[in-house]
């Protein structure tokens, strides 16, 4: 299980409880934020694209989720409100004729262990019937074989389905999906899981719950470093050195005696008011290069530390990451208090105003109904800035480019 | 027999070891001994090879150790030989450290490889993983300037003027009680104006040690002394914070009243929530009821737990008086101390030896608007009473007697559920002597001598009782005689004593002097 990197995050999660609006009352003064693609982080995606949403039988979804409504709430939750979300936005269209995206809603990631691991081995199988069927029943995918179709995909290595990295490795994104956009959260720069055009999003955390453990923002940050996790996952990686690269136990041999880092294995139930107790908040890598952390550690003003070499942010093209969050190299973790305490005070305030910005921490949620520029609609902004699609996605007829054969025998079998 | 037979086999095979089983054979003569020859051969060779197998195992451990915690560990691929190193692709042997300039080449090339290696990492640690000082110290400075900015985004935009308010009188606990009151308003990070009210007059002992804050003190002197029931100290008192709102007024004071009281115990959040407070505040405060006699407090103790008992009323014994507020927050009542476990036993007389209680609303948890107090003021609410006509003999008992409507007052402190300062007053006797300005002098005449401690075991008897002193028991604080202690270590064995006790004590030696004297000092009061 070498997925338990993400349990203590998923105890967070655990508590069922329905999703309200995240309202922001924010008075720090904050200025104008650009990513990559520019000032787009309050851009309106209506109007600059349309979507058709499939209607599948509702064994890829609706029964699924019946089955087990813990995936409501576990950090792979958004491929389940992006649904909810598409179905009820103005961008949906009933006429696929005029769509400029498709969108087919499986779950494949609502498959957990009685411990609430998402285990997706019959993912492929799952995914590769969807697309059977409406290759089948429609004639849109056909026309471009999945280059206007996207699809949320948001476990650890995405659409690789496997949550061992090797095995990821060796299976690669499945064949059928390889002309199609991704919405994973999986984002490292350079990996077969990670293929180009792919739109990174944030780990789903329970919005509600979160603002329900805000606290006044003239609490004074008191903690220099915080992080609560694992250092060591000493049931799948006994040896250690394989888990987080051994960024994470570097964090503890190096620190664990250092009054100024507040870290330990034990989550308290004070973990978020801890985090805006804080001025940085570690984020390192677990067995995926991202975690839960960094929504966390942006919705409570944390300066993040990001502690992943080469990792994806999610909307990169939005967010300035470099702006907000502290990168460390995993080679220079023995160093992170000398990297830490030599930033000048006048970076690290220009860092919590970034933070402080309430559209920077509307992007990281999806909250329930959506709210203008929360993830759903940058998700909406990154599939509008792909538009217009090249001619040269549309096939000529009789063009076939996907194999329909390739991949391993087993995920060839019927779901 | 046998065992010597054995034992000597032993030995031929230790010797030959090197011999070939063949000629070992032949050498030993019987066939029992040859097997026992035999089993002894497997049994060593099973050794060999447990500790083969055990001095691989700890040389693996051994290797782990000496390079998982050498500094010159730094090491970024695996080290295992058995492990299959599992790059992604060979490019990534030959990579430039510069992720910008790795990204480019790999997108030139278009294929998909990774700098990061997926498998086994060494953990590095650092020669010295420790703090360095400088860096803690530059930490803290961040941490500073960080609250700091919080301040100025969060804080008050503009703060008032602190006018505190003090009624002193001059008494064996005045400077320990007033200092800490000073302390507490030295800390304060706004404007301050220090109002001391002296019963009995100004005098330049108050004078010397509220000089001593460097804070902008008024000191008004009235010329009542202050009597010795606490009833009627009480009620002076009230005369003398009026008297203190006079001076406000008259002199036009900006800022917010708070009634400091020198048996008051202030936290800091108190200075920074009253900043918050439009007209007429109030905050909770913790009443810390005592007795002066154990076992008087441990019987009330124990009546009071019997009363919660029999009442069940858990709530209102909580020692805490201030506001009590409904689920919006909205002011609805007053908690007060409950004396009913004091009933008849509280002290009457300030040197009593019982508990002092506080009255029904102390006025330390009030904190008003100094423009309430002014002749004229923009927006002077209309619940308020024209503080010039007041009639102070008039039953002013509490601070609520300036307001015409007591509904008005804006609970403070997450509306009373945060205690943020304490009430305890502890008194001396009244005839209790403590030398003037707490400044010895002349010195004491009580001395144990210094080449004489430890102290003897025998208390040595007071020699000086025809000296006019004090009885311990009247309260006379200032001589402290210590209890003796036995201490079974330094008794030490004659012979070794005889060399090195010169200046030890014998345990007999009862030639110390101990006086206590207080004859020198002068009786205030």
């Amino acid at each position: 299980m070498k997925l338990s990197s993400c349990v203590l995050i998923f105890l967070l999660c655990n508590t069922f409880s329905s999703i309200s609006a995240f309202r922001l009352s924010r008075s720090q003064p904050t200025e104008r934020i650009s990513g990559s693609a520019g000032d787009v982080l309050e851009d309106d995606p209506v109007g600059r694209l349309k979507v058709f949403v499939y209607e599948l039988p509702s064994k890829y979804n609706k029964k699924i989720l019946q089955k087990d409504p813990r995936c409501l709430n576990h950090m792979f939750a958004a491929e389940i409100y992006m649904q909810r979300f598409l179905l009820s936005s103005p961008v949906r269209t009933l006429n696929p004729e005029e769509a400029d995206w498709f969108y087919v809603p499986v779950y494949t990631t609502c498959d957990l262990t009685p411990n609430g691991l998402p285990l997706p081995f019959k993912s492929p199988r799952m995914m590769r019937s969807a697309i059977q069927l409406i290759a089948s029943n429609w004639p849109y995918w056909n026309r471009t074989e999945g280059a206007d179709h996207f699809f949320v995909v948001p476990h650890d290595f995405g659409a690789c389905f496997h949550y061992q990295e090797e095995k990821a490795i060796g299976r690669g994104i499945l064949p059928l999906l390889q002309r199609a956009t991704l919405v994973q959260t999986f984002g490292q720069r350079n990996h077969v899981c990670l293929k180009e055009g792919s739109i990174t999003v944030p780990p789903y955390a329970p919005p509600q719950k979160m603002q329900s453990h805000l606290i006044p923002e003239k609490t004074p940050r008191s903690i220099f470093v915080y992080f609560r996790g694992l250092f060591y996952d000493v049931g799948n990686d006994p040896e250690g050195g394989y888990y987080a690269r051994g960024a994470r136990a570097a964090v503890w041999e190096n620190f664990k005696d250092n009054p100024l880092f507040d870290i330990s294995t034990e989550h308290p139930t004070t973990y978020y008011e801890d985090m805006q107790r804080a001025i940085f908040c570690l984020c390192p890598l677990g067995w995926a290069p991202w975690s839960p952390r960094l929504v966390e550690a942006v919705i409570f003003g944390c300066i993040p530390v990001i502690i992943a070499d080469d990792i994806v942010l999610p909307f990169a093209d939005a967010i300035p990451w470099e702006d907000i969050g502290v990168f460390v190299d995993e080679k220079d973790v023995p160093y992170l208090d000398t990297i830490l305490t030599s930033i000048p005070p006048e970076v690290i305030l220009r860092k919590q105003r970034l933070l402080a910005n309430p559209s920077m921490k509307q992007a990281m949620l999806f909250p329930q109904p959506a709210q203008p520029g929360d993830a759903f609609h940058q998700v909406l902004n990154g599939l509008a800035r792909k538009l217009p699609h090249e001619r040269s996605v549309y096939l000529r007829p009789g063009e076939k480019l996907l194999n329909w054969t390739a991949g391993p025998v087993a995920d060839l079998k019927p779901w | 027999m046998k065992l010597s037979a054995l034992h000597q086999s032993y030995l031929n095979r230790r010797s030959n070891s090197f011999r070939s089983p063949t000629s070992l054979d032949s050498s030993v003569d019987g066939s029992g001994k040859s097997l026992i020859a035999v089993f002894w051969l497997i049994l060593h060779c099973l050794c060999c090879l447990i500790s083969l197998v055990l001095g691989f195992r700890f040389s693996r451990l051994v290797f782990f150790f000496l390079f998982s915690t050498s500094s010159t560990n730094l090491y970024s691929l695996p080290f295992r030989p058995d492990l299959p190193v599992k790059h992604l692709d060979v490019h990534t042997i030959g990579r430039t450290l510069d992720p910008g300039a790795n990204g480019t080449t790999v997108v030139a090339t278009a294929t998909k490889s990774s700098r990061v290696v997926v498998g086994r990492h060494g953990i590095r640690i650092r020669p010295w993983p420790h703090p360095n000082p400088v860096e803690v110290m530059k930490a803290h400075q961040i941490i500073g300037r960080v609250q700091k900015e919080q301040k100025m985004i969060f804080g008050m935009k503009s703060s008032k003027m602190v006018i505190a308010v003090t009624p002193t009188y001059v008494r064996t606990f005045q400077a320990l009680h007033l200092t800490g009151v000073m302390h507490s308003l030295m800390l304060v990070p706004y404007d301050l104006v220090w109002i001391v009210v002296e019963a009995g007059g100004a005098t330049n002992e108050t004078g010397l040690i509220i000089a001593k804050s460097g804070l902008r003190t008024i000191h008004v002197g009235i010329d009542q002394r202050m009597p010795n029931t606490w009833e009627d100290r009480s009620k002076l008192e009230v005369f003398m914070r009026l008297q203190a709102l006079r001076v406000v007024r008259e002199e036009k004071l900006d800022g917010i009243v708070m009634f400091a009281d020198d048996s008051n115990m202030h936290s800091m959040e108190l200075f920074d929530e009253i900043q918050n407070v439009k007209w007429f505040g109030t905050v909770s405060v913790g009443i810390l009821a005592h007795s002066g006699n154990a076992e008087e407090m441990v019987l009330s103790m124990e009546k009071r737990k019997e009363m919660e008992k029999e009442e069940e009323e858990e709530s209102s014994s909580l020692p805490v008086q201030g506001p009590a507020c409904n689920s919006t927050d909205q002011l609805i009542g007053w908690h007060i101390f409950n004396t009913l476990p004091y009933a008849g036993k509280s002290a009457v007389y300030i040197d009593d030896v019982a508990a002092v209680l506080p009255q029904k609303l102390e006025w330390s948890g009030f904190v008003l608007n100094s423009r309430l107090l002014w002749e004229e003021a923009e927006n002077k609410p209309e619940w308020v009473k024209d503080f010039g006509s007041l009639n102070e003999n008039e039953g002013v008992e509490s601070p609520l007697s300036l307001l015409k409507d007591p509904s008005m007052v804006e609970p403070l402190g997450s509306c009373g559920r945060q205690v943020l300062l304490w009430w305890l007053r502890v008194e001396a006797r009244a005839d209790s002597k403590f030398p003037p300005g707490w400044i010895i002098d002349p010195p004491l005449e009580i001395t144990v001598a210094a080449k004489r401690t430890p102290w003897p075991d025998v208390p040595p008897e007071p020699p000086t009782k025809k000296k006019d002193q004090m009885p311990l028991s009247q309260g006379n604080t200032v001589v402290v005689i210590p209890k003796q202690q036995q201490h079974p270590t330094k008794i030490r064995k004659p012979k070794r004593k005889s060399k090195k006790s010169k200046h030890e004590p014998r345990p007999t030696d009862t030639t110390t002097q101990v006086y206590s004297s207080s004859s020198k000092h002068q009786e205030r009061n």
